[in-house]
């Protein structure tokens, strides 16, 4: 079996994972990648979206990231994000309330542009963290 | 006898204040540690993205991002005091005021408009004292847990008024956690983001062989996206380490009070007993004085 790569997700909160992995797959803005050990530097911002790894048992992890920043070395993937969730520690029940105040916010306010990315971005977290969250396990 | 009861009063007084400042003392300590904890969480991250930044700017070369370029002619300035809600912890919040005040002196005596953002209670009272312009103010964030989203908010309006050359210059005035015993005020310029270190040369002659990174979409581009966030990121910090500031001076603070009182008590407490062994002794005098002519 080939070597584990340690994965760690930072946020300014926490660090929420440091672990070993056999696999990382991220959502880099220009496509979704796979990070295995050995793999050249590389570095990449990231969309929001799911990160995946398999963890040295063989089981399959999602964590949730809200855009951020990868870098890949040989031996290591560390990921910058600015809010990140493990699928477990979802808080669906917030993330449809944010769901829907992005919702209203997008059909009151066309004309602003601020608001209106801002709201877009707030509509994707949203949507990403529930379809997350109510994945079927395998 | 009026003196004796008085100063008994004055003892029970100051044996509760002792109370009340030893339990402000107590509650000071165990936020401390909070705040100290929340510190700890973010070294990784702050670590991590100076390192990225680093290693980033170096290779993006002299492509010069907007938020990098120094203004030729500075018109408005704008500084963010960060201060606490609460008083009661020394001189803390003066030594902040006093270095955001001589920071807006200098800047005016050069005939520059200057603005304020508060963050916490006692800068915005020195503000409305002193009739300054105040644009934004966030009360209830310094020595509570917030999160990194408030950093941010800020973050993004500084980064937005300044592109749009409403604001020339942004700096931060705060509170550095040197040690338990030792807090400074410092300032800090948020934009035109300073000259960022290049990483040391000394670590690359450890590995000779480190192979270029490839930057997706490219290093400017990562560049662009990751000089705002700097801006957040070191409000973020700077809001940490005045929170936990705050804390530390207000558990000396209150150690000394409760000091002070121990000493108070102790001299009333002489000055109580003097007094009564003296009305003893009064009394008694009274008394032999009395028999003394019952017999004569």
């Amino acid at each position: 079996m080939a070597e584990n790569i340690k994965l760690e997700i930072v946020t300014p909160e926490k660090a929420v994972v440091s672990e070993e992995a056999q696999i990382v797959m991220a959502p880099g803005t220009l496509g979704e990648f796979g990070v295995l050990s050995g793999h050249t530097p590389f570095m990449t911002s990231l969309k929001i979206g799911a990160v995946r790894y398999v963890d040295k048992e063989g089981r399959e992890r999602f964590v949730f990231v809200s855009g951020g920043f990868a870098e890949a070395l040989p031996d290591r993937v560390t990921i910058l994000a600015e809010s990140a969730e493990r699928r477990r520690d979802i808080d669906v029940g917030r993330a449809k309330a944010a769901m829907q105040r992005a919702e209203d916010r997008l059909r009151k306010e066309k004309d602003e542009n601020i608001d209106f990315t801002r709201a877009r971005a707030a509509l994707a977290r949203a949507t990403y963290r529930i379809r997350l969250a109510e994945m079927p396990r395998i | 006898m009026a003196a004796l009861k008085e100063v008994k009063l004055k003892i029970a007084a100051v044996k509760k204040t002792k109370q009340i400042t030893k339990a402000m003392n107590m509650v000071a300590a165990s936020r401390l540690r909070g705040a100290q904890v929340r510190m700890e969480g973010f070294r990784p991250y702050a670590a991590k993205f100076e390192e990225v930044l680093g290693s980033l700017s170096q290779k993006a070369g002299d492509q010069a991002n907007p938020l990098l370029v120094p203004r030729d002619e500075i018109k408005h300035s704008h500084i963010i005091v960060i201060t606490s809600d609460r008083g009661l912890c020394g001189g803390f919040n003066a030594n902040i005021i006093k270095r955001a005040d001589s920071l807006a002196k200098e800047r005016m005596a050069k005939g520059r408009k200057v603005s304020f953002s508060s963050f916490g209670k006692r800068g915005l009272d020195w503000m409305r004292r002193e009739k300054l312009d105040v644009v934004s103010r966030n009360n209830g964030i310094v020595g509570s847990s917030f999160g990194f989203s408030v950093a941010a908010n800020a973050g993004r309006k500084m980064v937005s008024a300044f592109l749009s050359h409403e604001y020339d210059e942004v700096i931060v005035v705060y509170s550095e956690f040197v040690s338990m015993a030792k807090q400074v005020p410092m300032s800090k310029q948020l934009l035109p983001i300073p000259p960022i270190a290049k990483q040391d040369q000394a670590a690359d002659e450890d590995a000779p062989y480190q192979a270029e990174h490839i930057c997706e979409p490219t290093p400017a581009a990562l560049l662009g996206e990751l000089l705002p966030k700097n801006v957040d990121v070191q409000i973020h910090r700077a809001l940490l380490e005045t929170s936990t500031s705050e804390h530390a001076a207000r558990m000396l603070a209150m150690d000394n009070a409760t000091k002070a009182c121990k000493d108070m008590i102790g001299n009333l407490t002489l000055a109580y007993n003097k007094a009564r062994q003296a009305a003893i002794t009064a009394e008694l005098m009274d008394i032999v004085g009395g028999a003394e002519a019952l017999k004569g």
